[in-house]
């Protein structure tokens, strides 16, 4: 463990600190320019987290431990994550701890603790969302783990340096079978970061909200903290998503050239995914809740099919 | 282990400490009814040797095999006793998980609940000590002795509260299920010993079966020991029997008695049976797939929060059986290593499960004690009132919903490792469908979760749904210890999978021909990662300490800079203002989108209230379609059966008798 | 890897559009709209000529050219358009109920491509061209499309996948011998066309007679 790689860790951790709410204010201002609205200044973000900080707490009587401990719980879980996905450099020191597997399982947790919290003030609409947020998950995992698998099948591998060295430092080959096991993984992320058209964000209309149902009774500086991790989730989506579909761009070393380089490289990449992201949802409108085992069944369906044809068009009869 | 060696001779100590088992179970015969007497100097005693036997089994792990032959039983067949490193992990696990058990059962009798407390005890003691020579029996005779002891205690531990009629019905289906199981085993151990008539282990280890017959005993000991198990489609005692019993009766059975089950089928298919044709691996797989899947949606249905734990067993069993079953497969394409691997993650779930699901079946019983009420629907709230319980149960339920980085994930992590490698399989359609079955095990993995959500949020979160649950009082100290036993075992398992994988990788050697020691990567200690460390690595050591550093500094900075204000207020009711704790959600309500996505998996019935009902009830029943497609035509062959020979019945003496003379001619013309 | 590398990049192309046929296959089987059915149809015919546009550059092989340009006047602007056509006259815009759910048909989808690959595999050993692999992808797409025949109800999606198996056959023609003799190829064309002509008769006959296209009526034929 060099003291330059764990340098450069540590920034990778700041930079997704920092940068995670603004790819949330850029999502929000491409959509409102996609939907003819005035777009809010990319840094909204960071104003809502300055004011909620400034907030008081207002618990609600019966809030157990549980609730206030969950907050910090699900950030450090969305750090952690950002910690082991390879953004910057694969040279990560920490990126031994999870391959792409236990990283599913490190989003299961902050999902479990969440819905957990969501149950504890014991409102009505608390247990819905738990109960609808624990639905999405069990559908979107099995299609996640067959992307990963499409993708660990082409590289031999399931630890993110690796998958990331062998296609973006490798020759260029067309892989169909990433090409669904990409549009599989967007398809998750909708889900998994309660975007349009599973879940929408912005809304508080009781019948259809999903993650807002769990954190209704969250305030000051306990949504900032939840607030701040969902940023981060959806920031550790895109940067998983780069890093299996789109890895070029990350170099191998250490180097301050190195990172130089990767840096316009990753904020190019956001940008982009924020755009696509922000047509996606101006372009679909909201399911009902039960159309989501179709939604992720289809995800499923195109990891699966990814799999079956790198099977047959990919690998040497 | 060699700082353990010191042990001169495991077996002869394993074996004593069955006996003083068997002695304190005695012991609790010469004051049945003192309580004080039975839990707080007998129970210790039996947790104690439990104790001694993890110690005992850890220094035999690594040694030779060891067998002795006792001069007991009948003439011409003495008991043999072996230890060998297969044992050795499975008394481990009896002695590790039981120890736990014990001490909460020390705590857990209350004068004047169904069976005499000294009764239990020495039922629960001959319960331990059968299970314990089962693992260490090493011929058929006293294999079925010890097999046939451990059903006889525990189905007498499962009826101690036999004054309800659905307790006696349990029993009796444990039984009956238990005994076709054992008749099963015992055909079984009538085709390996290959019509020599010796029925030592070491005589159908040297014997070598044509193909038919190995198949048929396979399948017969898949049957036989499923059936135990709780294997599709025999799994329908288990979710009878678990509820009926005392809480630590539960515990034991599902997390240590189930595991006898998967260590007598491990012994033929690997030992004595040497499984090498592939597609008995895809049958057991095939088998094992859906009983988890089974299990674990037939789990998100129950308000009952045993029946909810019992079938979340089965569906951890179907689980187990998938590593085997895939075990099988490698070993039978002769992949050692990747068969070392599964088989690996099938023993590491074997503990993992047994930590896990007794820690939560004790958490059961301490609300049960607390709130006398198992449905669901009746508690909530309990995290105020039992934080100790609560609090260990948030271990279990993590380490059950197999999240990192407890134990529960290490090894579906190991096993989701070995359904990578199955695309190099070299058969076509093998190698296309096996990765499919790897997503079933994740869908039963993210249902888990699921399951485990509504068992804790339920339980212990939310708002007391009846009155009489502000009365509720946090388990004992006795009880405390066994729960914070079985939690450390969990957080153990979960933090050192490399030194524990180090540990088991000699039983592991034993079935599959190798280990995975040499494969593990050895860079670092805190560094699980099989095969090879570009390939695939988890390290929870790193993992928890990341998170922690997070948590503390998340929490710090907070702090720091934050202004501290907090207020309390009436939680935020959309606008409604008469929310009452009936409004949360109910076990039932939490199973809806399980019923309504899995529908053709039930027997449902619906009652639904019309729009004018003065007082609307909603009912919805779910059952097993297996109970109609299989059982009951079953029962109604054999009832049929039965009619048939009841003009057999005369009521006279004479006619009985005459019914006996002529099957003694008969035998004696014929048999001669 | 090697194998992939070893590929010139118009056969990586070829695979990839073969990809996409079979997800196209994918897409009608569950597709519940029946514009957006046709409108997939179309796209799996351009997809079709593409390919086989691809497979004629790559290797020379003339006649290829005019399959290509067969293909794109037959399967992706006429055949839609009739059935558009058919569809306004019909006034039958309604949205498609299969017979079964869709997660299942996906997982019986996903178990026949299976069968299919495996299936191909032998017989794609046998051909000596370059495309060889994605035999597998045309028989996935033949078993596909009988798969939606078998799960629809309503009749006009049956004539949509009673098309999109000869496009399977096509374009397995295309991979393993690149392309039939066009007086094959011509025949099968003028085939679909008054295949598609009839089946037109036969709504029309169908609909006047029960007043629906909803082909469980033709049970009524049976003997009784």
């Amino acid at each position: 463990m060099n003291p330059a790689a764990l340098t450069l860790q540590l920034l990778e951790l700041v930079m997704a600190l920092l940068l995670a709410p603004l790819l949330m204010g850029w999502v929000n201002q491409c959509r409102a320019w996609t939907q003819n609205r005035k777009a809010p200044p990319i840094t909204q973000p960071f104003r809502l987290l300055a004011k909620l900080f400034e907030k008081d707490v207002v618990l609600a009587y019966n809030a157990s431990s549980l609730f206030r401990f969950v907050p910090y719980m699900l950030f450090a879980c969305m750090a952690l994550v950002c910690v082991i996905v390879p953004v910057l450099s694969t040279d990560l020191p920490f990126s031994p701890a999870a391959d792409v597997i236990a990283l599913v399982g490190i989003f299961a947790l902050a999902r479990l603790f969440i819905a957990l919290a969501g149950m504890d003030v014991g409102t009505a609409f608390g247990g819905l969302g738990s109960r609808r947020e624990m639905l999405i998950g069990f559908l979107a995992e099995p299609a996640l783990l067959m992307v990963f698998f499409t993708a660990s099948l082409i590289s031999r591998s399931t630890a993110l340096p690796t998958i990331v060295e062998s296609l973006a430092h490798r020759e260029f080959v067309i892989y169909p079978s990433l090409a669904f096991a990409g549009v599989a993984f967007i398809l998750v992320s909708l889900a998994e970061n309660a975007r349009i058209p599973v879940d929408n964000p912005t809304t508080h209309l009781e019948l259809t909200m999903i993650h807002e149902a769990m954190i209704l009774e969250y305030s000051g500086r306990h949504l900032a903290l939840i607030e701040w991790a969902a940023a981060l989730k959806l920031y550790a989506y895109f940067s998983l998503g780069f890093g299996l579909f789109f890895p070029w761009g990350i170099p191998q070393g250490t180097g301050v050239g190195n990172v130089a380089m990767a840096l316009p490289a990753l904020l190019l990449k956001l940008a982009a995914g924020g755009f696509l992201l922000a047509l996606i949802e101006t372009l679909s409108a909201k399911m009902r809740v039960f159309r989501a085992p179709e939604f992720l069944g289809m995800a499923f369906l195109l990891a699966v099919i990814g799999m079956l044809v790198h099977m047959l068009l990919e690998v040497p009869a | 282990m060699s700082l353990l060696s010191f042990t001169p001779n495991p077996l002869a100590w394993a074996v004593s400490i069955a006996l003083a088992w068997g002695a304190v179970g005695l012991a609790g015969l010469a004051a049945p009814r003192n309580v004080g007497y039975v839990g707080r100097v007998l129970f210790p005693i039996g947790a104690v040797l439990a104790v001694g036997l993890a110690v005992v089994a850890l220094s035999a792990l690594g040694g030779a095999p060891q067998s002795v032959v006792l001069p007991i039983g009948l003439p011409q067949l003495p008991f043999h006793l072996r230890i060998d490193a297969l044992s050795a992990f499975f008394l481990l696990l009896i002695g590790a998980v039981g120890a736990g058990i014990s001490i909460y059962a020390a705590g857990y009798f209350r004068p004047g609940e169904g069976t005499p407390a000294g009764l239990q005890c020495l039922l629960y003691h001959v319960f331990l000590a059968s299970m314990a020579l089962v693992v260490m029996a090493d011929d058929g005779y006293s294999f079925m002795v010890a097999w046939e002891t451990m059903a006889l205690s525990s189905f007498f531990l499962v009826t101690s509260d036999h004054r309800h009629a659905e307790v006696r019905r349990a029993g009796y289906l444990y039984l009956l299920v238990a005994h076709v199981g054992a008749i099963a085993i015992l055909l079984a151990f009538g085709i390996l010993q290959n019509g020599t008539g010796d029925y030592a282990f070491a005589n159908m280890r040297a014997q070598h079966h044509g193909g038919a017959w190995a198949a048929a005993a396979f399948f017969l000991a898949l049957f036989g020991f499923g059936a135990k198990a709780g294997l599709l489609p025999l799994h329908i005692w288990l979710p009878e029997a678990h509820p009926a019993a005392p809480s630590p009766v539960s515990a034991m059975m599902s997390g240590v008695m189930l595991k006898t089950a998967v260590y007598g089928f491990l012994r033929v298919a690997f030992d004595l049976l040497h499984a090498t044709v592939w597609w008995w691996g895809v049958v057991v797989l095939a088998f094992g797939l859906s009983t988890a899947l089974y299990g674990v949606i037939f789990s998100a249905v129950q308000s009952d929060m045993k029946r909810l734990l019992a079938y979340s067993s089965i569906e951890n069993i179907g689980i187990l059986f998938v590593g085997i079953g895939l075990a099988i497969v490698f070993h039978g394409f002769d992949m050692k290593v990747l068969a070392a691997l599964a088989m690996t993650a099938a023993l590491y779930h074997c503990l993992s499960h047994a930590s896990f699901k007794s820690l939560l079946f004790l958490c059961t019983g301490a609300v049960l004690h607390a709130t006398h009420e198992r449905s669901l629907g009746k508690l909530g709230g309990l995290i105020h009132r039992m934080p100790w319980v609560a609090w260990l149960a948030l271990i279990g339920v993590i380490a059950s919903a197999g999240l990192p980085p407890l134990n529960g994930f290490v090894s579906e992590w190991l096993l989701l490792q070995s359904f990578l490698f199955t695309p190099q399989l070299p058969h076509g359609y093998i190698h296309m469908f096996m990765p499919l079955a790897a997503a079933g095990v994740v869908l039963t993995a993210a249902l888990a979760g699921y399951v485990m959500v509504k068992f804790f949020g339920v339980i212990f979160l939310g708002q007391p749904r009846e009155e009489k649950l502000d009365e509720a009082r946090d388990a004992g100290t006795l009880e405390r210890i066994g729960l914070v036993w079985l939690a450390s075992l969990c957080v153990t398992l979960g933090l050192f999978p490399v030194q524990v994988i180090g540990m088991i990788d000699s039983a592991t050697t034993l079935l599959v021909g190798r280990g995975l020691g040499k494969a593990l990567d050895t860079r670092a200690w805190w560094l699980l990662a099989p095969i090879s460390a570009d390939r695939a690595s988890y390290s929870p050591a790193l993992f928890l300490i990341v998170i922690a550093i997070a948590l503390a500094l998340g929490f710090l900075g907070v702090r720091a800079f934050y202004h501290h204000r907090t207020r309390q207020g009436p939680p935020w009711g959309c606008g409604f203002p008469l929310l009452n704790p009936r409004m949360q959600d109910t076990a039932e309500g939490f199973g809806q989108p399980i019923r309504e996505i899995f529908q053709p998996f039930f027997r449902m019935r619906r009652e639904l209230p019309s729009p004018f009902d003065a007082q609307p009830r909603y009912r919805v029943t779910v059952e097993d379609h297996l109970w109609y497609w299989l059982y009951l035509p079953i029962a109604k062959a054999a009832e049929f059966g039965t009619r048939l020979v009841t003009p057999l019945q005369q009521g006279r003496i004479g006619i009985y008798l005459l019914y006996s003379f002529c099957t003694l001619l008969l035998l004696l013309m014929f048999v001669r | 890897m090697s194998a992939l590398s070893a590929l010139p990049l118009s056969g990586q192309i070829i695979n990839l559009l073969a990809a996409v046929l079979l997800l196209i296959s994918f897409a009608m089987l569950v597709q519940r709209r029946i514009l957006s059915l046709i409108d997939l149809f179309a796209a799996q015919g351009a997809v079709l000529c593409l390919s086989t546009v691809l497979v004629a550059v790559t290797t020379g092989q003339r006649h290829l050219y005019f399959s290509a340009a067969i293909t794109l006047v037959l399967k992706v602007v006429l055949l839609p358009w009739i059935l558009h056509r058919l569809i306004r006259r019909l006034n039958v815009k309604w949205d498609v109920e299969g017979l079964i759910n869709i997660p299942t048909t996906m997982l019986v989808g996903i178990v026949v491509v299976v069968v299919a690959f495996n299936l191909a595999l032998p017989i794609s050993q046998l051909a000596g061209t370059l495309t060889r692999p994605t035999l597998g992808i045309a028989l996935a797409t033949v078993l596909l499309a009988f798969l939606m025949m078998i799960t629809r109800s309503k009749a006009v999606p049956q004539v949509i996948g009673f098309l999109s198996m000869e496009n399977g056959l096509f374009f397995a023609a295309t991979s393993a011998t690149y392309g039939m003799p066009m007086v094959v190829e011509m025949g099968i064309a003028l085939d679909v066309l008054i295949g598609m002509i009839i089946f037109g008769v036969f709504f029309f006959q169908i609909r006047t007679q029960f007043d629906s296209l909803d082909i469980s009526h033709l049970e009524q034929l049976k003997e009784k």
